[in-house]
């Protein structure tokens, strides 16, 4: 039964992984060998003489050439990198800053019609956002925002608003009522006590929150793709734009690009997954 | 040969806390059994493991007989009470209540007046349709207790079932459970905290703390004689008095001398000498108002606890402090000067050493 | 004549529809112990977060020494509340617990007089080794004396207890119960303590305050409402084994049950039917004409707690503990008329 679960951890895990190598593996290739029509699996310090071996000389070339400019891109990784940073970030802040307010209020006060506007949040979701796409586009051609860092980061925003307005609310609730009561009781104002009583004890749950809205905005194309034609292109739109360059697509690079791209995102996660565990079962037992 | 037999059953968690220790019981069919003891003593892993929710670690369980130790909890033929209801929110109180008897295939008639009947003594047959969360927390124990004890399984098993109710309901469901459990003779282990709980209901109390049992025995018994420091403090509201001191020769007989204070208690017929505790309940205290009269113990009233039908004086002595029972017409007030003296036939005497009762 | 610490007249509060305390009207003065006693729901806690300002009264006024106390927010009330469910931030040491309300921005205390007050608080109740443990690691016993110790610091004109030992095992709550009550005299500032446990309220109250659905039934000293309860509702309130109620009628000198059955004489001019409170220690358990069947016998330690059915009417005796009698029985339970509570009917 042990060795049972240990194979099937350990499948799990191979298969879960794989593509992941396979990145690494081509971020340490030149762009002939990430092409080539025998596998090349094994890295090596110099070049094999067959070209069906499974060895490749392993170069750091691309991990160089993240500075370099494409074809067809205005600008080398680092600067969409930039982008993405600012934008995933300044969202995330946003939506959790204004998602915990308005749960904050939703779960403590007596809102007229709270449920039917808890629905109407919710109800932003209904339709995949890239169904709204066109008319977003024609706003923000009169609004000017077409292209800017305040455009998609508003955009991310409100789509993950709703997002975190109901984890948020959930997060909420659990905390006692009387925690705030308490501090009242004892001469600290509202605004006081919520943030030095609610806003510790929501630390768990505002983690959770904030690892799901940075990664939907982290890893957004669509409206980065179609919102842009320069100014605030994140990373995912920027190696979609490599494609159909005039040297052909830089595989080596973008294998590179992608894994400083991910790193931030799986670091945050692993720092935060004791909370996220913690978030993920928080409120299902109730004593 | 007894009922339910319990053989040095042991509990161990995971992290290697001793739960339960050497865990030795017989139960004679259609007993009232009560764990008594205060919180993490051990007293509701050992129920659940009656009940077949948790696993011994070691030791073995036998129901009527047969061992059942590593049966699931469905084939053992027990009625378990929680302290939280459990109800099923889903069905109406009368559903709920005639759940144990639908799977045992009485029929419906048979089912429906049974339900009739034990509403009716609980006092909730104008509650049977409707759904559990509609009700208050008290009328949903009193669902909980109907639901369990409509049928007659082998054992009841009860985890504190009347812990968070008013006390006016717990005394009413107190009689409750006692008057049905009489009347069906099935076998019943309680477990409480409440002392009070215990010895109303008990046919035999099972003193438990930190995993282990101190003393087992009627509650009168556990009253009168407690074997143990622990036992004489815990039984009894307010528990027994206990004075620190030393049992030394008087003459040609033993005296019990007070630590802190000047004076000497002769105890009869004993062999013990040493470092000793001596314990008096609270109606073995008589104290008369105002000055001391000489060889008497002095003391001053610090609280005056009036009770209803008693009125406790916890009284200040050299020795420490002093809980006498009066009559509640007594007068005496906070900061009154007062002395005791005690009642012979209550004294015990423990031994400091290890805690154990020597008279 | 001082103003009283605490005046409240004519509180009013409903929920949805549903009144929770209706016409609430009482004193409480300086270095009083007032217990409001009352069933689960009767709307004890509401009454206290009220007072607290952590509800709006619809009707009624409040008045905290000599002044207004309804328009001002719970922070500027001078009151300290301990809940029933709350006690502690969990994420907290005991020190930073106590030390919380003394923070508040507006109290504007020094560091050295917040550790003054710390320490003097924690040697009271005798938590001094726990000062430096995380919240979360206490027992439930320790959580509630750090919970106290949380409003003492303050030093507020006056304490509000929502049913602190509640949740505690019996035993401790017993022990509690006594500390507080000697502690409390020590304070200064009155208590106002909520309970729904009477043996809590009729040992540790000056005067106790009895609260059923909204509505006070009576205020008066623990013997006073034991002995004298204003109403059957009241006499149901207190006392273990609870009060027998007996419908009666007056015929010549004697008190008959519906039945006929005798209970016993007639010692005061009386109604012609009557509800009859009888205290379960005025009922001796031999010496009457009238037999019983006793069917449970319940044992208390000192007492006994005799449940027998005597025609119609199920009565509760408490005799001594010498008292022996099985289920089956037959016992002539002797009323003592001169001790029984007469409502007309």
């Amino acid at each position: 039964m042990k060795y049972l679960r240990f194979l099937i951890i350990i499948g799990y895990g191979a298969v879960a992984t794989l593509p992941l190598l396979w990145v690494v593996l081509s971020s340490m290739k030149h762009r002939a060998d990430t092409i080539s029509l025998h596998a090349k699996v094994v890295p090596a310090p110099t070049a094999p003489a067959d070209p069906a071996s499974i060895t490749f000389e392993a170069t750091a070339e691309a991990w160089r050439d993240l500075a370099a400019v494409h074809a067809g891109a205005q600008a080398s990784f680092w600067h969409y990198l930039a982008n993405s940073i600012i934008i995933g970030v300044l969202s995330t802040i946003a939506s959790l800053a204004l998602g915990t307010a308005c749960a904050y209020g939703f779960s403590r006060f007596r809102i007229p019609g709270s449920g039917d506007w808890l629905f109407f949040i919710l109800s932003t979701r209904f339709l995949p956002p890239l169904a709204v796409v066109v008319p977003v586009l024609m706003m923000y051609r009169e609004l000017d925002l077409q292209g800017t860092h305040a455009g998609l980061i508003l955009l991310y925003t409100i789509f993950n608003l709703s997002l975190s307005v109901w984890l948020m609310k959930g997060f909420l609730d659990e905390i006692p009522r009387a925690f705030e009561e308490a501090a009242l009781v004892d001469g600290y104002t509202r605004w006081q006590a919520f943030l030095r009583v609610v806003l510790p004890e929501a630390r768990t749950g505002m983690a959770v929150t904030a690892v799901f809205c940075i990664i939907s905005a982290w890893n957004e194309y669509g409206f980065a793709m179609t919102l842009n034609s320069s100014g605030a292109i994140t990373v995912p739109a920027y190696f979609a734009g490599l494609q159909g360059n005039i040297d052909g697509m830089p595989w080596p690079q973008i294998a590179a690009g992608a894994l400083v791209f991910v790193a931030p995102i799986i670091i945050f996660t692993i720092c935060t997954r004791k909370n996220l565990l913690r978030g993920m079962t928080f409120g299902t037992i109730k004593q | 040969m007894s009922f339910i037999q319990i053989r040095a059953l042991e509990k161990t968690w995971p992290d290697g806390t001793a739960a339960v220790r050497r865990f030795d019981l017989d139960i004679a069919a259609g007993e009232f059994t009560v764990l008594l003891g205060p919180s993490g003593c051990g007293k509701t892993t050992t129920l659940r493991m009656i009940a077949g929710l948790e696993t011994p670690t070691s030791g073995k369980i036998l129901l009527n007989g047969a061992d059942v130790t590593h049966l699931p909890p469905s084939r053992r033929d027990v009625g378990f009470v929680f302290q939280f209801y459990a109800l099923y929110p889903h069905m109406s109180v009368a559903e709920n209540i005639a759940f144990p008897l639908a799977c045992t295939g009485v029929a419906r008639a048979e089912r429906i007046a049974a339900v009739a009947e034990i509403a009716e003594r609980l006092c909730i047959s104008n509650l049977l349709n409707r759904r559990p969360r509609e009700l208050p927390g008290g009328d949903q124990q009193r669902v909980a207790l109907a639901r369990a004890m409509i049928r007659k399984p082998a054992v009841w098993l009860m985890d504190e079932p009347l812990g968070t109710l008013d006390a006016e309901l717990r005394a009413q469901l107190c009689e409750f459970i006692r008057a049905r459990q009489i009347e069906a003779r099935v076998a019943t282990i309680y477990v409480t905290h409440d002392q009070d709980e215990a010895m109303r209901l008990a046919d035999r109390v099972i003193v438990m703390n930190a995993g282990e049992i101190l003393q087992i025995g009627a509650p009168s018994e556990m009253y009168l004689r407690p074997s143990s420091i622990f036992t004489a403090r815990f039984v009894g509201s307010p528990g027994m008095n206990l004075i620190e001191g030393e049992v030394i020769s008087n003459g040609g007989a033993r005296a019990f001398a007070p630590r802190g204070g000047n004076i000497k208690l002769i105890i009869p017929n004993m062999n013990f000498a040493g470092p000793a505790w001596l314990g008096v309940r609270p109606e073995g205290v008589r104290c008369g108002m105002g000055a001391t009269a000489s060889g008497d113990l002095a003391g001053r009233i610090a609280v005056d606890a009036f009770a209803g039908s008693a009125r406790f004086y916890h009284i200040d002595c050299a020795f420490g402090r002093v809980v006498a029972r009066h009559d509640p017409g007594g007068r005496g007030a906070a900061g009154e000067s007062v002395y005791l003296t005690f009642d012979p036939a209550s004294i015990c005497i423990f031994n400091a050493a290890d805690g154990r009762r020597v008279s | 004549m001082k103003d009283p610490v605490l005046r409240i007249s004519n509180l009013q509060k409903s929920y949805g529809g549903r009144r929770v305390l209706d016409g609430v009207q009482f004193d409480v003065s300086a270095g009083e112990f007032t217990v409001v006693l009352g069933p689960t729901g009767a709307g004890k806690t509401t009454l206290l977060r009220t007072i607290a300002g952590l509800e709006t009264p619809d009707a009624g006024n409040i008045i905290m020494n000599g002044a207004d106390a309804l328009s001002l927010p719970p922070a500027a009330r001078d009151v300290a509340l301990v809940f029933q469910n709350f006690s502690l931030y969990p994420g907290k040491t005991v020190r930073a617990n106590l030390e919380f309300p003394l923070r508040a921005p507006e109290r504007g205390l020094g560091e050295s007089d917040i550790k003054d007050r710390v320490a003097k608080a924690a040697s009271m109740l005798h938590i001094e080794r726990l000062l430096d443990r995380p919240a979360r690691q206490l027992s439930g016993g320790e959580m509630q004396r750090v919970a106290i110790g949380r409003a003492i610091v303050r030093r507020p004109s006056l304490f509000l207890m929502d049913e602190p030992l509640t949740n505690l095992d019996a035993k401790l709550r017993e022990e509690l119960r006594v500390e507080l009550r000697e502690l409390a005299r020590g304070l200064g500032a009155p208590v106002l303590w909520v309970t729904h446990d009477p043996s809590e309220a009729l040992s540790m109250a000056d005067r106790i305050i009895v609260l059923i659905a909204g509505r006070i039934l009576q205020i008066g000293a623990p013997e006073n409402v034991y002995f004298a309860p204003a109403s059957p509702e009241v006499a149901r309130q207190l006392g273990s084994p609870p009060i027998n109620l007996i419908s009666a009628v007056a015929s010549g000198d004697l008190w008959r049950c519906a039945d006929g059955t005798p209970i016993c004489n007639i010692k005061h001019p009386a109604p012609a039917s009557a509800l009859l409170g009888i205290r379960p220690e005025h009922i001796a358990p031999t010496g009457g004409e009238s037999p019983a069947t006793v069917e449970v016998v319940e044992n208390m330690g000192p007492t006994r707690v005799v449940v027998a059915r005597f025609g119609s009417v199920v009565l509760h005796l408490l005799t001594s503990r010498d008292f022996s009698a099985r289920p089956g029985d037959i016992i002539f339970p002797r009323v003592d008329g001169g001790k029984i509570i007469v409502w007309s009917a």
